[in-house]
């Protein structure tokens, strides 16, 4: 059975790899220190939905992310690993995002793209950790959604076998297609980029990561797959008043940058005569016994 | 309506900890706002089996689904009886745990509802807000104060104007408590079948599996942690000795569960468990802000690091330079000598 697969992904800044220099003397982050790279999580789902697609002949895959022109980037990491297609969603309508705005643009790109069987994409985003945007893209596509999943482990018949993950143990569900289902980072690791891929895509852009007069242009012209699809909010049918900012109930009243207390400390040595010392003092206070 | 609601996570008959602790907090947060406190629990043979796991914390009214196919959880059915059951009721504030559950139905919630969500909380307070755009101004919303970017910074969200204020709170973040005061402990056993349609019992569980912690470490009153300072998985096996003798629990940093020191349930952090214990001994921790966010609020912190300018230092009570090695034998050595 041929299935029609998308998988979310997200350009992330490198949160896991904070240097010295992230932030700013006023606190704030400073994007342009961290390395922007494919969400980790979503690398996973992308794994998962290259082996449906191997597993079942005539599938497709294409990747859908929404941020900023440059993202055309996570397209083209897809691309180099076997996927079929993508969308870049941007947009400036789009910007200041909570995950119900996000959650609402994927939602209304998903329509646009049309029939699709199974959404794969990461438990979560490293640069929010919410763990947000895959149920509330399943709720208003009204699809089915499995959480957490760590291998699917077969699909037939419409219906999917899903081994997930759940606090202090694991599950196996069955449910019928289409379905959303988010992946661990526990699940298998993405494949490395392929060189034939790399080589066949590598020139592969979105119209706004192009410059004004581009030396490709020709190139471009004679190979259409190497022009990636890109959307705005009036491509995809988008209620402005529903994107970005304006489509977001949360909103950020203040952030601060973390301080912790210090404290006058004690400092001792590895003597004897200190260890001891501070055994005694914790034992005399009764904060041990 | 206006009140504010907690979602009790189930397992069997039992009520999740961290539901409990989002019951002391919701009493505090619906006292403040002259509110009552209301908790929903769904579940499969659970009448009867829940209710004195729940109301002694404060509740005034508990709304009890009891069905077949609502344990184990699966997402659609929990969504509507929250949906409708928050259509009828109104709530200012829902809280859930950030479980696996509570970051499976919370935003299906949300999104449902077209109301806001705030994963991850660390703190809930009550506060004014004043929206610069529009001018207008807002009193007693929730304050939904979260770690971002990594922990690197925090942040406070608020929700002006959709109800209700929806957040998830990590285990053993807040503290559960037994309410002092008087709530009015109302239960109802409402129709499942009237909150949620036949359909939605779509998704069958083949397999449901779960084991029971191996360890009490988010109620320890001593916490033993290792870093990456503790070496290798050998060396960190005698932070398991010293445990041992002080009668504590073993942690670790992310740094040492990622090196294989440890294994991962005994990760202390913003993505791992956050502990109150009366006594915190880092071993080898250098204190990244994450593992810190974990930890911070222990009654006397000590840090044995060979590194006397470890972050972790500056928020200890006890800074023993030295190494892991020498220091945590002769810890155990003189603990045994004036203790017999």
């Amino acid at each position: 059975m041929s299935l029609r697969i998308i998988v979310l992904a997200k350009q992330v800044p490198d949160t896991r790899n904070v240097g010295k220099d992230a932030m700013t003397a006023e606190g704030t982050v400073n994007r342009a220190a961290l390395p922007a790279i494919f969400n980790p999580d979503d690398l996973n789902a992308l794994e998962q939905a290259l082996r449906i697609k191997e597993q079942n002949p005539g599938s497709t895959v294409g990747v859908l992310t929404m941020g900023p022109p440059r993202a055309g980037e996570i397209i083209r990491q897809g691309l180099y690993r076997g996927a079929d297609t993508g969308w870049l969603l941007t947009d400036r309508l789009f910007a200041g995002a909570d995950t119900l705005a996000t959650s609402y643009a994927l939602a209304t790109a998903i329509r646009k793209i049309g029939h699709v069987d199974i959404v794969l994409g990461g438990r979560q985003a490293i640069d929010g950790d919410t763990a947000q945007v895959g149920p509330q893209v399943a709720q208003k596509l009204g699809l089915n959604q499995v959480t957490y999943a760590e291998e699917i482990l077969d699909i037939q018949n419409g219906v999917a076998t899903i081994r997930r993950h759940i606090d202090g143990g694991a599950e196996t569900v069955r449910v019928p297609l289409p379905v959303l289902v988010t992946v661990n980072g526990s699940a298998a690791p993405c494949r490395p980029q392929n060189a034939k891929l790399v080589m066949k895509y590598k020139y592969a852009t979105c119209p706004m990561e192009r410059p004004a007069d581009d030396p490709r242009a020709d190139l471009y012209a004679s190979r259409p797959y190497l022009t990636l699809n890109q959307w705005s909010v009036a491509d995809v049918d988008g209620d402005p008043q529903q994107c970005g900012l304006a489509g977001s109930p949360t909103k950020v009243k203040s952030v601060m940058n973390i301080s912790f207390q210090a404290k006058e400390s004690k400092t001792l040595t590895s003597s004897d005569a200190d260890i001891e010392g501070v055994i005694k003092e914790l034992l005399d206070e009764k904060i041990i016994g | 309506m206006d009140n504010v609601f907690v979602y009790c996570e189930i397992e069997g008959t039992l009520v999740a900890e961290v539901s409990q602790e989002l019951l002391t907090k919701g009493r505090k947060l619906a006292d403040e706002l002259g509110v009552e406190l209301h908790a929903v629990a769904a579940g499969t043979g659970i009448r009867g089996q829940v209710e004195s796991q729940i109301l002694p914390y404060g509740v005034d009214k508990l709304f009890v689904f009891d069905g077949k196919g609502l344990f184990p959880y699966t997402s659609a059915p929990h969504t509507d009886i929250l949906v409708n059951l928050f259509r009828e009721e109104k709530p200012q504030i829902c809280l859930m745990g950030a479980t696996v559950i509570g970051r499976d139905l919370g935003p299906r919630v949300s999104s449902s509802l077209t109301s806001g969500l705030t994963a991850d909380c660390t703190q809930l307070e009550i506060g004014p807000y004043d929206d610069v755009k529009t001018g207008k101004h807002y009193d007693n919303l929730l304050y939904q104060i979260r770690p971002a970017f990594g922990g690197n910074i925090v942040a406070t969200i608020v929700n002006p104007d959709h109800r209700p204020q929806m957040a998830t709170v990590r285990s053993g973040v807040m503290q559960k408590a037994l309410y002092g005061g008087k709530a009015r402990e109302e239960v109802v056993y409402p129709d499942v079948n009237a909150y949620v349609s036949a359909e939605s019992y779509v998704v069958e569980v083949l397999d449901h599996h779960v084991e029971a912690a191996k360890h009490n470490l988010k109620g320890a009153a001593i916490v033993v942690a290792g870093g990456y300072g503790m070496g290798s998985r050998e060396g960190f096996d005698m932070l398991f000795d010293l445990a041992k003798v002080l009668h504590a629990e073993v942690g670790a940093s992310r740094a040492a569960v990622d090196a294989g020191f440890c294994d991962a349930d005994r990760q202390i952090g913003q993505t791992g468990i956050t502990v109150h214990p009366k006594v915190y001994l880092a071993c080898g921790i250098s204190g990244q802000i994450q593992h810190i966010a974990g930890m911070q609020d222990s009654g006397i912190i000590i840090s044995v690091n060979s590194d006397p300018d470890a972050p972790i230092n500056k928020i200890a009570d006890y800074v023993i330079v030295g190494t892991v090695e020498e220091v945590v034998p002769k810890l155990i050595k003189y603990y045994k000598q004036n203790t017999k």
